[in-house]
């Protein structure tokens, strides 16, 4: 399928026939940041956004998610039996993310679907949506997309990537869903040849313009062993409250935890985000903790991301350069100086 | 800013004869308007250490259980926690040398960054009571005062309440009449518009805890919420729990709450957790007189018991 062209103020309109198939996302800015909402009003849609706070992973992983109901009254006919409540698949299209949240579903992907395990939920939600990113025109200081196997506007992912063109988006369909999609809403334009240019100029210059990169080309290579045991960590380790930031706003982070809450004689089986930076998430029945000091916890989260994933399903590092976490670290602890130390020492 | 040269020097000093087996202050961070807490523990590397109005963490939080003896960096908040600490034996004044700051108050990256939308601070420069903040096609040159963070705007204590050096000429206490009237419109809500008012106030939180891990007085070996045997509180993010964890939390802080503000410098949502707290505060200084952190000779007022209390419900 060609390219196609969306002029801005047929936007609200693209929006609303989308609506009456789809339940829409959309950036809300609200107390301050933007965050993905439900579509209310088409002609108020805000996309000058830079990012959402959170990242959009709490689309197809809620931090807490009711997985199973059950009943403890034995006067009840399904007593004792684990049950799934009734979940929400409706066909959803989320429109504006970005091309490295994006990328992360599909990092997040194999740990949910593999040949071991499927989440269900996780997995008939990624079918149920539809995505429509938009490119980075500007990217941030922070943003090092480049340096690990994503891009400003990169197309994996995600089905549609519009390129914001000043009174144009550019709209091109990556997967037959999003061809199907930009069909229905009736976006029938050909892009011209000129602003098939201008959206490559786009792309190159906002690639031009990430000016933070990161090193990873030795993190293959390096024994695992030698870099648990390298000197660095208590120096990184030093600042870092403990706290869950950087975990909770990273779109790659998929640690959870799963509690049974009892009401009387109902209950629910919740799963909850967890974090590596948390004590408890590694407490043990026994009341032993393999990772009872910060500096292990911290040691952890960088040890997943830029090593234990890349071995394990050798598919790059479990980061998309998003700096998220580097903007919103209350300690300043940057993803992309331990980037440097795990490559280079 | 012109503290960086005095404290490096303090530090050098006190590291080199000995005084000291490392130092607790701030690096300059890796971006504009940030700063990382780091420990320095060699005279010869103290050119890490830096200050600016960026300084926002309470260096405090990093005392607990320490063995060693340390200098630390302390504006006045940082001081009173430290006295706090104290005082509730967490660290022993003798281990300390306390490298008072004078504090005009701390910058907030946040209301800089909102005022800027979706552009990009790329440098920030402070100069005599202004701060310069350039980006892409812009410059902007701020009155710090205007910006601070919404504590540093009330606080009355902006020198170090306990130091053994200072790294400059004290400034001036404010001499506002009453640093707590915001409290006052929330005191004067009816309990429904109250109840409203602090369930908006939580809506967004994470339950990443980052409110009570940057907290000089959240040290418990294990947090009330990370008690798991029993379980108290459940861990999604129900209002019920949420509200559950934010008001306890807040109850623990009773009468020990410097209001440095860390606790929503920390939050990754921007809650303005110090809503909770604040009211304690002002009702432990109503009722008591006190205000956390000021001596190291006194108990805090909660946890005090004399026979002769004037209450009699308590005798």
């Amino acid at each position: 399928m060609s390219d196609k062209v969306i002029k801005k103020e047929e936007l609200p309109n693209v929006l609303k026939i989308l609506k009456e198939t789809y339940e829409v996302f959309v950036p809300v800015k609200e107390k301050g940041f933007y965050r993905f909402k439900v579509l209310e009003d088409e002609n108020k849609v805000d996309l000058n956004f830079t990012n959402t706070r959170l990242s959009p992973k709490s689309l197809l992983f809620p931090q807490s998610e009711r997985m199973f109901e059950y009943s403890l009254d034995e006067a009840d006919e399904d007593a004792y039996v684990i049950k799934e409540p009734p979940k929400d698949y409706a066909p959803t299209v989320v429109v504006g993310m970005r091309p490295c949240d994006a990328k992360a579903l599909r990092l997040v992907d194999v740990n949910f679907v593999n040949p071991e395990f499927k989440d269900p939920w996780w997995a008939r939600r990624l079918e149920s949506l539809t995505l429509i990113g938009l490119g980075c025109k500007e990217p941030c200081s922070t943003c090092f997309c480049t340096s690990v196997n994503c891009g400003p506007f990169n197309e994996e992912g995600l089905d549609v990537l519009l390129f914001d063109l000043g009174k144009n988006y550019m709209a091109r369909a990556i997967t037959e869903k999003g061809a199907q999609l930009l069909k229905l809403a009736g976006v029938s334009e050909d892009a011209t040849s000129d602003l098939n240019k201008q959206a490559e100029e786009s792309k190159a210059k906002a690639e031009k313009q990430i000016i933070s990169h990161v090193p990873t080309d030795k993190l293959k290579e390096k024994k695992a062993i030698d870099l648990f045991d390298a000197s660095f960590w208590d120096e990184v380790a030093f600042a870092c409250l403990n706290c869950g930031t950087c975990t909770f706003l990273c779109p790659t982070c998929w640690c959870f935890d799963i509690q049974d809450e009892v009401n009387k004689k109902k209950g629910d089986r919740i799963r909850n985000w967890d974090s590596c930076m948390f004590p408890l998430f590694t407490l043990h029945a026994s009341g032993h903790n393999p990772r009872s000091e910060k500096v292990q916890r911290v040691r952890q989260r960088f040890m997943h991301k830029l090593k234990y994933y890349l071995d394990k399903y050798d598919n790059g590092v479990a980061c998309v350069g998003c700096g998220r976490c580097v903007n919103y670290c209350p300690v300043n602890i940057d993803i992309r100086e331990v980037f440097k130390l795990m490559n280079e020492t | 800013m012109r503290y960086t040269d005095k404290i490096r020097e303090i530090a050098k000093k006190i590291l080199a004869d000995k005084t000291v087996d490392l130092i607790i202050g701030f690096k300059r961070g890796t971006l504009p308007m940030m700063t990382e807490p780091v420990t320095v523990r060699d005279a010869e590397k103290t050119d890490q250490l830096y200050w600016d109005s960026f300084c926002n963490m309470n260096l405090a939080n990093y005392l607990p259980k320490r063995e060693e003896k340390i200098g630390i960096v302390a504006k006045g908040c940082d001081s009173r926690n430290i006295a706090v600490h104290i005082v509730e034996n967490q660290i022993k004044r003798e281990q300390l040398y306390i490298i008072g700051v004078p504090c005009e108050g701390m910058v907030d990256r946040r209301k800089i960054i909102s005022l800027l939308g979706d552009k990009e601070a790329k440098e920030v420069i402070e100069s005599d009571g202004e701060i310069i903040v350039k980006g892409e096609g812009f410059e902007h040159a701020l009155k710090r005062n205007d910006y601070l963070q919404d504590n540093c705007m009330r606080c009355m204590h902006r020198n170090p309440v306990i130091h053994d050096a200072l790294v400059g000429d004290l400034v001036e206490e404010r001499k506002e009449p009453d640093p707590y009237d915001d409290v006052k419109d929330i005191e004067e809500m009816g309990s429904g518009e109250k109840w409203e008012f602090f369930l908006d106030l939580i809506k967004d939180c994470t339950r990443c805890y980052a409110c009570r891990n940057a907290c000089p007085l959240c040290y418990c070996p294990t947090c009330f919420v990370d008690e798991s045997d029993p379980q108290w509180v459940g861990k999604s993010i129900d209002p019920t729990d949420t509200m559950t964890f934010h008001v306890l939390r807040a109850f623990h802080c009773a009468g020990r709450c410097t209001d440095c503000g860390a606790c929503e410098q920390a939050c990754p949502v921007d809650i303005k957790v110090r809503s909770f707290t604040r009211k304690l505060n002002k009702d432990v200084l109503d009722l008591y007189g006190s205000e956390a952190g000021l001596s190291i000779e006194e108990r805090p007022p909660l946890d005090t018991y004399r026979p002769d209390d004037y209450d009699a419900f308590i005798r």
